[in-house]
């Protein structure tokens, strides 16, 4: 997205997601008092991010949570540069849920995720830190009696430049919250930057090797119980009758609570409440789903690409171009459901009292969070207290808050606290999983084997319908088509449809990339089917279609100089080569290097990475979060796949949902291009960039066309 | 009442044997550093030392750690092995969610006390057992080789 499209979202956030723009100094301060406890009078806070003491703490609120994706540096490295503090001189908090504080301008609500952290947060954040760092100097100013102007601000000290008078930010705390907020502040000239850019250490590392990092999992409270969970096996079923009696004799087991479709075992800790779980005798009413498998799920999908979809993107006539071309070519792809498996299984600790309910867990969605137990609860929703933790990986699962809602309501029947954590098989089957997605594409192809018309019709659920109705307008999914519509090869006809279908069989939902994940696999084989059928090389055949893209050529040349494109490789292996540009705004162009074995078996040598994601403000984590990605994106595209039988989910734990190990990691190259762009994402391209990397590589090495993942199904079965 | 050795210290804890080292460390002594991640010694998060050998505590039960040393997250830092791989990890980022990164520090820390030069098949051998899902092996490669190459500092009044 150009710099124009940005704004205009920057905008319509600011009128639609409560304010944050416009409305986040009028009350702010007052807020922020109420909401942080220890916080004394005498502090300035000019705004819902800073909290400056007299004693000079400066405390930093965190409104994007931590989840490995380093937002707890990039977000402070934002306030500190306006600000003029060191990252050594700040502190961090968790905020408190708010949507009127803290709305993602994107959404309108409080969210961490979709990679838009920085994008969306890039001005915002240093205009809190300077009119911050404005109302300080004008303190400073007004003590000495000479004009702001001749003072600077720099590691939490105003100077006098004239006679090298000095005052700390603490010693100007209570001069400065007495002065008005100021409209209008000057940000810096990114030429003067002195943090922004630099790669700076992470803040929350330290405690991250040491173990006193806190995640939602590692809450303590007085008179807490432990608990885990079993809920029906099939989306929809029910407890039809438990016996609990040989679960209730298990020392430490303190309660059965029987809901209508979840059974928990309260107990004093985890090992009891494991032994009970497993002496229970539950039997389930499955309901509709019981014999559902994947192929109802995949007959349903294939049914429905058959049928016009709703258009998303049109230009020319992409129909007539594709029946009067001399060369039609066409192709079906797939993707299955995906699981999660975030390291920390999913928990959430409640208590619930008559008059209030605290919760305590690790929540990309933190009002969300909020507004589940006050549902459940009946309470008011000022009544209902939700702390945050680190998250021990996100990746769009704890965008969800059914781990909450299911707490709260145990929790109801609990006399205090009780943390409830699943298990990891209960994690792997009751996630909220990426969609299976089934796509028709197909390309008129000219003499010169030149594309002159492209259809992609893709077929699936439309998760923000559900997720953020607002942003599902006209039929359109725009997460599902994410990146289809942003095809940026240079075709003169392009039509781009969605056919909504929804398969109730399992919840689904975002996963590192989603559509673009799904959309760039899809459109990055397709054109590499395009390079062979035209006996092309795949990187000059994509190269001659981004005449009007220099930022993606830029990225392809980097990427495949860097990779050795063309250079001879040892027998039976090959290269693979895949392009990303989508909603996030960021370029990305990838070459992987992978052998296959007789058996089948994929093994990733190489992946060399070029990105582009425009203004850059923590070098080092964009690097982390691409590397990061590529291996999330290998274990998906190798062996990622959730299945159905008889309603229930296959997989149960890290022995059949296999994710890639250390030994079989390849080398990874990051290459950076640093320009003065808008920023752009960068959490979840590594991965969405990746799959099709990969298997245009083993085509490259084999001669095979894998149009359905995981690879190495495929691949044995071929 | 079982008596456990811990970071050097005597615990005693009222568990049954066959309870796993993992639950007795979190739920019934608050050493929280540990983590849960399979329950079924397939990731490595719960990885601890047993007289300095990396073992899964989520399986291990309780009873079999007695009269044997437990080291934890929580004390790695104190051996001049454990220290230095902290560094590492700290000078090279290698954390990303920090949720494995307890037991990937165990493991590392637990092959570099036996091989100190560890070759890259060395670190796979050592190391495929735990699984990080943010991915950040490459780094963890890294961060053990550039371990391995820090002289180990004293351990003044150890």
């Amino acid at each position: 997205m150009d710099r124009v499209s940005r704004r205009q979202f920057l905008t319509a956030g600011a009128a639609t997601g409560g304010g944050l723009l416009l409305g986040w100094h009028v009350d702010a301060r007052a807020r922020v008092l109420a909401a942080a406890a220890k916080a004394k009078p005498s502090v300035f806070a000019p705004n819902a991010f800073i909290r400056i003491g007299t004693d000079g703490r400066v405390t930093l609120i965190m409104s994007q949570v931590e989840m490995g994706q380093g937002t707890y540096t990039s977000m402070p490295m934002l306030l500190a540069e306006e600000l003029e503090v060191g990252l050594d001189q700040v502190r961090l908090e968790h905020a408190p849920p708010d949507d009127k504080l803290y709305a993602n301008p994107l959404f309108g609500d409080q969210e961490t995720g979709a990679s838009t952290s920085v994008r969306v947060f890039y001005e915002p954040l240093r205009r809190a830190g300077a009119t911050a760092r404005t109302m300080l100097v004008a303190a400073a100013a007004a003590t000495w009696n000479v004009d702001p102007a001749s003072c600077r601000a720099q590691k939490g000290v105003v100077t006098h430049s004239p006679t090298g008078r000095t005052l700390t930010y603490g010693a100007l705390a209570d001069k400065a919250a007495k002065l008005p907020v100021p409209a209008q502040v000057t940000l810096k000239d990114p030429k003067d930057f002195k943090l922004i850019g630099t790669p700076a250490k992470r803040l929350d590392t330290p405690a991250k090797v040491n173990g006193t990092a806190q995640y939602g999992i590692d809450v303590r409270l007085p008179g807490m119980k432990i608990a885990t969970v079993a809920a029906s096996p099939v989306l929809g079923g029910k407890v039809a009758s438990l016996d609990d009696s040989k679960a209730k004799a298990i020392k430490g087991v303190r309660q059965i609570v029987r809901l209508d479709d979840v059974v928990a075992v309260v107990a004093d800790h985890m090992w009891a409440a494991k032994q009970g779980l497993a002496a229970l005798d539950i039997r389930w009413d499955d309901g509709p789903n019981a014999t559902l498998s994947t192929a109802d799920v995949v007959q349903g999908l294939a049914a429905a690409v058959q049928t016009p979809g709703v258009v998303a993107r049109k230009e020319g006539d992409a129909a007539a171009g594709i029946a009067g071309a001399p060369t039609k070519m066409e192709a079906v792809y797939q993707v299955p459901f995906l699981a999660h498996a975030a390291m920390e299984p999913m928990n959430c600790t409640v208590h619930v009292r008559p008059d209030r309910c605290e919760v305590w867990t690790g929540s990309q969605v933190l009002t969300r969070a909020q507004a589940t137990a006050a549902k459940v609860t009946g309470l008011p929703l000022e009544k209902v207290v939700v702390h945050n933790h680190y998250l021990g990986g996100g990746f769009g699962r704890r965008l969800e808050f059914d781990y909450v809602t299911q707490a709260v309501r145990i929790a109801q029947q609990v006399d205090g606290p009780v943390k409830v954590i699943w298990t990891r098989e209960e994690d792997i089957q009751h996630d909220v999983y990426r969609p299976y997605y089934y796509d028709r594409v197909a390309a008129g192809v000219d003499a010169r084997g030149q594309p002159i018309a492209w259809m992609h019709r893709l077929a699936g659920p439309a998760i923000l319908a559900r997720y953020l109705p607002a942003a599902f307008k006209d039929g359109i999914d725009p997460d599902g088509l994410d990146g289809a519509v942003h095809l940026l090869y240079d075709i003169p006809a392009i039509q781009v449809e969605f056919v909504r279908h929804e398969e109730p069989v399992l919840n689904t939902g975002f996963w590192r990339g989603v559509g673009v994940t799904h959309n760039t696999f899809v459109i990055e084989s397709f054109i590499d089917e395009l390079a062979a059928a035209a006996k092309q090389d795949p990187v000059a055949y994509r190269r001659a279609l981004l005449g009007k893209s220099p930022r993606a050529r830029a990225v392809l040349d980097l990427a495949a100089q860097a990779a050795g494109w063309g250079q001879p490789l040892p027998a039976g292996r090959g290269r693979g080569v895949s392009l990303l540009y989508s909603g996030w705004g960021s370029y990305l162009a990838e070459v992987a290097e992978v052998a296959v074995s007789k058996s089948g078996e994929v093994r990733v040598h190489r992946i060399v990475c070029a990105v582009d994601c425009g203004t850059v403000v923590n070098p080092d984590t964009v690097k982390a979060q691409i590397e990061g990605g590529i291996v999330f994106g290998i274990s998906g595209a190798l062996w990622g796949e959730v299945t159905l039988k008889n309603g229930r989910v296959e997989q149960s734990n890290f022995n059949d949902v296999r994710v890639l190990r250390i030994n079989e990691t390849p080398a990874i190259e990051v290459l950076l291009v640093r320009n003065g762009e808008a920023p752009g994402g960068i959490g979840e391209p590594g991965t969405a960039v990746t799959a099709p990397a990969v298997a245009n590589a083993v085509f490259a090495a084999t001669g095979k066309r894998i149009r359905k993942l995981p690879l190495e199904n495929q691949l044995r079965s071929a | 009442m079982i008596t456990l050795r811990i970071n050097g210290r005597s615990q005693t804890v009222d568990a049954s044997p066959d309870m796993p080292l993992l639950w007795v460390l979190r739920d019934l002594l608050g050493m929280n550093g540990t983590k849960f991640g399979c329950g079924v010694a397939l990731c490595g998060a719960c990885t601890v030392h047993l007289d300095g050998i990396p073992r899964r505590a989520c399986v291990m039960p309780v009873g079999a750690a007695i009269g044997h040393a437990i080291t934890t997250i929580e004390a790695i830092g104190a051996t001049p092995v454990g220290k230095k791989v902290q560094q590492a990890w700290l000078d090279l980022e290698v954390v990303q969610c920090g949720y494995c990164q307890s037991g990937q520090i165990m493991a590392a820390a637990a092959l570099l006390a036996k091989i100190p030069a560890p070759t890259d098949t060395d670190i796979d051998q050592a190391m495929s057992g735990n699984i990080c899902r943010c991915g950040t092996y490459t780094r963890i490669r890294e961060a053990i080789k550039q371990a391995a190459r820090t002289p180990s500092t004293v351990n003044k009044g150890g």
